[in-house]
């Protein structure tokens, strides 16, 4: 690696962190101005344009706030939680391809923090380490409603876990590669592994919306039965870590789902754009801006999951605890087995859409069942 | 010094304190975050070797999964307090005895075993990577692999049935 190539990939990194951080913090503005849309009022529309200049006004007014330490608190503890929580919250971007490759000369650069090719596994391990943050912090509060918090949160995040786990082994069964890179380059074009893997997606989808403990998985911060769960004890900066460590989580998610079920940076005719780009600019700036295109559509979908995180967020009750560990134990993991064993007949007789069998079997149960159901009977009203 | 030198020993000296920490620290939550950092370490060197995988899996699997369950009961236990009961005189004698007997072992092991050698010429570094492990364990080593999965199939099964709720069962 020589220098040229060592200062390209060091801007990048830079640029993808600050981008990372940028989109969180305007991510806690957009969740305000769409819980306002949905619930049909302004949201923040004081500071600037739009209320444009909201996260800086939030950001001032954390750091200005006292930072309280409880007196019976483990104080170390209570100051590791949150760092915890942000460190592993900003480490998992690293591995996300966002993009093709960037052309200096004769050199070709890919848009990626870092190539490894356990890349997925590394998003993992990353993704369980999360809930340590939680935990310590919780623990080290010395307060029973912030350690139930911390515990609601550290059994909901490892059974999530497994059928986290679980759903993606089919794609990785039909890429054959652990490196997220080589898993967006098998979905060129058009060929999404959304369309051969339907079920691993929504299993993914819901499995990412407890890992980052939005609703309706909200159950490590229930307002109602925990005070405020984890961070209740937790002021000024310390809890706009744990906030802001949970829109990064977001950002990160919504990535890895727009990578590894949407294509990526792949989008219908990025061939034809791509040679007519090269062949109209030039091959290094063509292949650039082809790439500069890819990126843009990457973060078109990357919104868009995020708009879908708040949502759900704003349109759905939370779950009661015992739904929500029957739903991760007794419906995802079975059912991603399933998949597993679905996807590999599939492999083995060469039918690439094996995986709707299961959706179409599920809808055809749902329709029976509920056909077969005793009508509710009409109750006259009493005059 | 090479840097791959300097980080093997900053991991070591680092491996080592922590570990040391585990068994010294009085506030058994301490001890497992040592525990954690620990395996952190020995990820580090798993890495340093090329060997990627492992290192992930060690992550997932130890730091990522079983340690979060031992924070998990250490916290529910709330083991603040020393419980002197549970240290009579025999226990300690039996632990002495236990960490002992552990000590000829290993001596005995170390002294036995011969450093396995590799020729420069013909060592790929790929070797620690997914291919070539799965191809490895899959190809060479099928039985053995198999035979463990059993194993972790049956452990699995057991603590489902110890874990399971019978009928007339107090609820708690």
């Amino acid at each position: 690696m020589n220098t040229t190539e060592l200062i390209i990939k060091g801007i990048l990194i830079v640029v993808l962190f600050g981008v990372t951080l940028l989109i969180a913090m305007y991510s806690t503005w957009a969740e305000r101005k769409v819980a306002g849309f949905i619930q049909d009022r302004f949201g923040p529309n004081r500071a600037g344009p739009g209320g444009i200049f909201q996260p800086l006004a939030d950001a001032g007014k954390m750091f200005f706030k006292e930072d309280f330490i409880p007196s019976q608190a483990n104080k170390w503890l209570f100051i590791l939680g949150p760092c915890l929580a942000i460190l592993t919250a900003l480490m998992s971007s690293a591995v996300i391809p966002f993009g093709e490759s960037i052309r200096y000369e004769e050199l070709l650069i890919p848009v990626q923090g870092i190539e490894i090719n356990i890349g997925i596994l590394y998003v993992f391990g990353v993704v369980s380490l999360g809930v340590y943050g939680l935990m310590v912090g919780g623990w080290a509060s010395n307060n029973k409603f912030s350690l139930l918090g911390a515990i609601r949160a550290a059994s909901q995040n490892i059974s999530y876990e497994i059928g986290f786990g679980l759903s993606i082994i089919a794609i990785l069964m039909m890429t054959g590669s652990l490196s997220i890179r080589a898993i967006v380059e098998s979905q060129h074009g058009f060929a999404w592994n959304l369309f051969n893997q339907p079920l691993g997606f929504i299993i993914f989808l819901t499995c990412a919306f407890a890992e980052c403990n939005r609703t309706p998985f909200d159950l490590p911060e229930c307002e109602t039965e925990l005070v405020g769960g984890y961070h209740t004890e937790y002021s000024s900066m310390k809890l706009g870590f744990y906030l802001f460590a949970e829109y990064i989580n977001m950002f990160v998610s919504s990535a890895i789902i727009s990578s590894l079920y949407f294509g990526g940076y792949n989008y219908p005719g990025m061939d034809w754009v791509r040679e007519t780009l090269t062949g109209s600019l030039g091959a290094a700036t063509g292949h650039n801006l082809a790439t500069l295109i890819g990126t843009i559509v990457l973060f078109g979908k990357i919104f868009f999951f995020i708009f879908f995180f708040m949502w759900v967020r704003w349109t759905l009750p939370r779950f009661r605890y015992d739904q929500l560990m029957n739903l991760g134990w007794k419906t995802f993991i079975p059912l991603s087995i399933l998949n597993v064993v679905v996807t590999g007949f599939g492999l083995l007789f060469d039918i690439k859409y094996a995986s709707w069998a299961i959706i179409i079997v599920m809808v055809i149960m749902v329709m029976v069942s509920s056909a077969r159901a005793p009508k509710p009977v009409v109750q006259p009203q009493r005059t | 010094m090479e840097p791959t030198k300097i980080l093997f020993y900053a991991l070591t000296a680092i491996t080592l304190l922590s570990a040391s920490f585990v068994v010294t620290a009085r506030n058994p939550i301490h001890s497992v975050l040592a525990l954690i950092l620990t395996f952190f370490c020995l990820s580090g060197h798993y890495i340093l070797l090329n060997a990627q995988f492992l290192a992930a899996v060690n992550i997932i699997v130890y730091a990522g999964a079983i340690m979060v369950l031992f924070l998990f009961v250490i916290m529910f236990l709330n083991l603040k307090t020393d419980d002197e009961e549970s240290k009579t005189t025999v226990t300690k004698l039996a632990a002495v005895v236990v960490g002992g007997v552990l000590l000829v072992v290993m001596v005995a092991v170390f002294r036995v075993a011969t450093m396995a050698t590799y020729n420069p010429s013909s060592y790929t570094s790929k070797v620690g990577l997914v291919e070539n492990l799965g191809m490895v364990l899959f190809k060479d080593y099928l039985l053995p692999f198999e035979l463990a999965s059993i194993l972790l199939l049956v452990a699995m099964i057991g603590s489902v049935m110890l874990g399971k709720r019978e009928a007339g069962d107090r609820h708690y």
